[in-house]
């Protein structure tokens, strides 16, 4: 349960970062660390070059822009989820927050990172994609931006380069009149859910995308389908997979009952 | 191959201490082996039992998910620092000897800062929002139910 031995990187700007990750192509960010340490720790990976951007002035902001948040890489979850600007611009973010682990997690890890880090089973993946989001990353090319729905192509698999740092993610806000709703059934308080759900209405359009059903966050198209059969519409379109915290058909059960509240709550939340 | 060793710079407790360690020694182990703190207590060492949770900055925050190269520059807080400077027990402390908020003990370093950074944000916790405050760190003896009552206990003391 200790780490492999690697080298050590502090850089003080964005520049030298990049410059750092460029000269070795086995290297990884260290942002809050609450996901990469265990895979270090189990040495489930083992990389040549931590490069540790927690002194790296700036990234830590959050601001608001053009009706949206954009979260800097070395925000907090506990930073983002206590916004009074965040909860205002979209509620989304804070309610999905909210479930991401337990507070003293929340405390040293990051939004972005977990966006990077492209776990299925997490929540801000899922948001990000439902809500039509992008990440900014930084490479020895210059800065792109990659939508949601190019960021997440596999299981903890992110299209982010190996060269490129992930500076910032964006969520759209929330349009006049729309509502969302964030809920997910975990066997404990804290853990990774069995299934959960996000919900975005807006006037007759309606979509939900789901955490832990498939093996990138998963987002579908509910708009015009009758309340009585919002979860077997869902269905139609996810293949829920079995694993050892719950049977295919469980998590089937799930998406029916979690997909009927969310909408509903999303409705009855529309502002 | 011989590991690189990093002069890293800790402040423990209000004192300063200067180790040599690789990089990827954990805040948890530079604490116990190399400062010889050995209140914070590592249980799962990925994150997910809370034993060894410390206050970086005030926060709560799991020493074994972090470096302790990571930690310069942050002023760190474990069980030894939660005494009353005359060395009488604070708070969080006294309240678990009078609710009987321990047997074993091995879990109650994480739990003893997890509830003084949560009763310095929230002085005056409703039962429901002291057993949030705990939750993310794990008891195999108690069942809680006096955790709870410690947190309430607790919080008392300090109104008092």
């Amino acid at each position: 349960m200790k780490p492999a031995p690697f080298d050590y990187c502090r850089p003080g700007t964005l520049a030298e970062a990049v410059a750092a990750l460029a000269g070795q192509p086995n290297a990884k960010v260290l942002a809050g660390g609450q996901s990469l340490v265990p895979l270090l720790s189990m040495r489930l990976a083992a990389p040549a070059l931590l490069v540790d951007i927690n002194r790296i002035p700036g990234l830590d902001e959050i601001t608001i822009e053009d009706g949206g948040v954009r979260v800097g890489a070395l925000a907090r979850h506990a930073a983002v989820l206590a916004s009074p600007d965040v909860r205002r611009v979209q509620p989304l973010v804070p309610l999905a927050l909210a479930n991401v682990a337990h507070a003293t997690i929340r405390n040293r890890g990051t939004t972005v990172g977990s966006l990077v880090h492209a776990d299925a089973a997490a929540e801000m993946p899922v948001v990000l994609t439902l809500l039509g989001g992008s990440l900014d990353v930084e490479g020895p090319s210059g800065r792109r931006t990659i939508p949601a729905d190019e960021l997440f192509v596999g299981p903890l698999e992110s299209s982010v380069g190996h060269d490129e740092i992930a500076v910032s993610a964006y969520f759209p806000g929330l349009a006049p009149g729309a509502g969302v709703a964030f809920e997910e059934i975990a066997r404990r308080h804290g853990d990774y859910a069995l299934v959960g759900a996000a919900a975005l209405v807006d006037g007759d359009s309606v979509k939900v995308g789901y955490l832990s059903v498939s093996d990138v966050p998963t987002v579908v198209d509910l708009s015009g389908v009758a309340d009585a059969d919002l979860g077997d519409a869902a269905l139609a379109q996810l293949e829920p997979a079995d694993d050892i915290h719950a049977s295919a058909a469980y998590r089937a059960q799930l998406v029916r009952v979690l997909t009927g509240r969310v909408v509903r709550s999303a409705r009855e939340g529309a502002r | 191959m011989t590991e690189e060793l990093l002069d890293v710079r800790l402040s423990v407790n209000g004192h300063t201490h200067e180790i040599r360690v690789p990089a990827r020694r954990l805040l948890s182990d530079a604490l116990r082996h190399d400062l010889k703190l050995t209140g914070t207590h590592v249980g799962c060492e990925h994150g997910v039992c809370g034993a060894c949770t410390i206050l970086v900055d005030g926060a709560p925050m799991r020493s074994c998910l972090m470096f302790a190269v990571s930690a310069e520059g942050s002023e760190i807080t474990t069980v030894e620092g939660l005494a009353n400077p005359d060395g009488s027990l604070g708070h969080v402390q006294q309240a678990f000897v009078e609710c009987h908020g321990l047997q074993c003990g091995f879990c109650t370093p994480g739990f003893l800062t997890t509830i003084t950074a949560g009763l310095r944000d929230n002085p005056t916790p409703t039962h429901e929002e002291a057993r949030d405050m705990i939750a993310g760190n794990l008891c195999r003896c108690t069942g809680y139910q006096n955790i709870v009552k410690a947190v309430e206990r607790a919080a008392e003391l300090g109104a008092s």
